[in-house]
């Protein structure tokens, strides 16, 4: 009794983690699996076979390599939007800022679906082709609040005197900018980007309502999931898994290394 | 090197005419003339909100004149971006670089002005400041002391024209800003560049500076020497702010010779002529000054010993208090409520307890006079206030 007091704090985050982790483990057990059926929903045998041969089914590669794309430019796009549009927010007095502050989060509180519907008849009133440009420009749309939201609450926080000390050292704007400015917002630049390429990549709702006949991964994996599900797909999502875990890994080890230097 | 002796000759910093009144109309600097000599220490001294710190970024370029110019020698800059003035600062609370380490903090300004080789100088500047051995630790690692002299090395490399100093210590802990005071005392004798500091400590002014100028709601009060401006100050602002002051109100009797009769109350005073910056016309009403450190007490009882022609007032005391080299007094006399005496304890007279009626008696060259037509309370530090600071 008296050891479940002291740990039930540790049990209690152990239990939480496992929630989050869970269906993680099943993705990556089931890329293992050897399905009987199309559907790959029971354990059957272990086997290599969807790891070998990640690109066995017709047209995922294609669509996962569309959305990588996809997902890259909406990123840059957003990124360097939301960083121009978050400075100006946080640096500049002008007419309607505060509107424009408001207005920046609407496309987060608006239902997906309800979005996604007008997007379209947006673009058939436009005329617009739908399809890879279609996509872009919905996902910067969307992913560009999201940024503005990071990159403004690293911009708060930055002191306006060390751009000043910039100054009287000699550095004009534009160097101010590189040298100072831009190195001590990064880390907020660095979240929203990395948001807006999670958000972009697996999109689906927006995506699927304005792509066309362009299929992006999200989509492949709604359209197989209706005939049957082949395991590359849960190969595909672990590998992605492992990279985030690896360019997290990477991060902290390289921040440690830093540290260790200077201390 | 080639700044140092191009600014050998008329290196003066000259504000001319300059104010600043900002968007929401409020003015934080009258229209003020000012002569910054080359090679000088100059404190710019003022209550928060006095128009002091305004002032030093209109010559540092990063707040812009609404009128008048600013002069570096001979040169016009009152139109020239803070990164084209011959000129550097040391920001209040620093603003080192968080994301640069201490060396390339110190190199910044060398490598913005395309210099390649900064490694010697950056090393040189280091080692002045005592820092050599954290070149390469972020500025967050350092203590704050530490973190003020990066600041300051950070400026000096440059071989700035004028050195601008926003409250370099006022982040700092007592002890270490007195420290401090004495080491950038240093640094400036050595290497002879113009330092403008603005403060609102008066005795770090008073420490360091050659001039300092005392500022009041966007003017300048007066100007001169710490000792002339302590010891004969222009207004009750600056005799206030300045260290504390004792004030009577008295009417010119006459005059004799040099010095000026008065009348206080049912007592006589007198004060220099010269040492008066109001009307000395007969009749006239002034207000008396003295240093709480000029006046000594003494107990009623030995008042018939007092010397001759020293100025006399006499009261009760109400309180004092001990405190190590001197013992602080308040006193109530018919003249003024409460009279301030600084006693050394040298001898201390053990009569001397509140409740005691005392004579306080100065040399009248001590006294000084000013304008009655102002407020007495001006300039008077409010306890709050210190707080906040």
């Amino acid at each position: 009794m008296r050891w479940l007091r002291k740990n039930l704090v540790v049990i209690a985050g152990l239990i939480t983690l496992a929630y989050l982790l869970l269906p993680n483990v099943v993705v990556t057990v089931f890329s293992f699996n050897k399905p009987k059926g199309r559907f790959n929903y029971e354990w059957q045998q272990f086997s290599l076979d969807a790891w070998k041969n990640p690109c066995g089914v017709a047209d995922m590669c294609g669509s996962l390599s569309l959305s990588l794309q996809i997902a890259f430019w909406a990123t840059l796009g957003a990124t360097a939007l939301g960083t121009m549009i978050a400075f100006a927010l946080v640096r500049y007095r002008f007419r309607a800022r505060g509107a424009v502050n408001s207005l920046i989060f609407l496309p987060m509180a608006m239902p997906e679906v309800v979005m996604a519907a007008s997007l379209l008849t947006l673009f058939l009133n436009m005329g617009a082709q739908l399809g890879f440009w279609t996509i872009l420009i919905a996902h910067i749309m969307f992913c560009l609040s999201f940024v503005v939201t990071a990159v403004k609450a690293r911009v708060m926080s930055m002191d306006p005197r060390l751009e000043q000390a910039a100054q009287d050292l000699y550095a004009g704007p534009v160097q101010t900018f590189v040298r100072v400015t831009l190195p001590i917002a990064a880390p907020g630049i660095a979240a929203g980007a990395l948001l807006a390429f999670a958000l972009s990549f697996d999109d689906f709702i927006i995506t699927n309502f304005n792509a066309g006949s362009t299929v992006t991964f999200p989509m492949f994996v709604w359209g197989s999931a209706q005939r049957g599900t082949p395991v590359q797909i849960n190969v595909i999502g672990t590998a992605m898994f492992l990279i985030a875990v690896l360019c997290v890994l990477a991060g902290m080890m390289v921040g440690r290394r830093k540290n260790k230097t200077v201390s | 090197m080639t700044t140092l002796q191009q600014s050998d000759h008329g290196g003066d910093v000259r504000l001319t005419g300059i104010s600043k009144t900002y968007d929401n109309g409020f003015t934080a600097v009258r229209p003020l003339d000012l002569t910054v000599p080359q090679g000088s220490f100059f404190a710019l001294l003022g209550a928060s909100g006095c128009g002091k710190t305004t002032t030093l970024r209109m010559i540092a370029g990063l707040e812009e004149p609404t009128t008048g110019t600013v002069h570096l020698g001979d040169q016009d800059v009152t139109g020239l971006p803070p990164y084209k003035r011959p000129v550097n600062t040391v920001f209040q609370s620093y603003a080192l670089f968080p994301h640069l380490d201490i060396f390339e903090n110190v190199a910044f300004g060398l490598r913005r002005r395309g210099i390649k080789s900064v490694k010697k100088q950056v090393e040189e500047m280091l080692d002045l400041v005592q820092l050599g051995e954290h070149k390469r630790k972020k500025p967050h690692q350092l203590s704050g002391g530490q973190q003020q002299r990066v600041a300051v090395a950070r400026a000096l490399i440059n071989h700035p024209k004028v050195l601008l100093l926003d409250e370099p210590l006022g982040a700092l802990d007592l002890k270490l800003r007195r420290q401090m005071q004495l080491e950038l005392k240093r640094i400036q004798t050595e290497v002879g560049i113009t330092f403008v500091h603005v403060t609102h400590d008066q005795e770090e002014a008073m420490t360091m500076a050659d001039t300092v100028a005392v500022m009041n709601q966007g003017r300048v009060e007066q100007l001169g020497a710490p000792t002339d401006l302590y010891e004969n100050p222009g207004s009750t602002f600056v005799a206030n702010f300045l260290g504390t002051s004792n004030f009577v109100e008295a009417e010119i009797m006459g005059r004799a010779g040099d010095a000026l009769t008065l009348r206080a109350g049912d007592g006589k005073l007198t004060l220099p002529a010269d040492r008066c910056s109001a009307a000395t016309a007969t009749g006239g009403k002034v207000l008396v000054g003295v240093r709480p450190e000029k006046i000594s007490l003494t107990h009623a009882d030995d008042a018939a010993g007092i010397a001759d022609g020293r100025n006399r007032i006499t009261g009760r005391i109400t309180e004092s208090s001990f405190i190590g080299v001197s013992t602080q007094f308040v006193v109530d006399s018919p003249l003024c409520d409460a009279f301030e005496v600084y006693v050394q304890n040298v001898e201390r007279d053990a009569r001397l307890v509140p409740g005691a009626e005392v004579v306080l008696h100065w040399n009248p060259a001590h006294t000084f006079g000013l304008d009655a037509a102002q407020d007495i309370e001006a300039g008077v530090e409010k306890v709050s206030e210190d707080a906040a600071a």
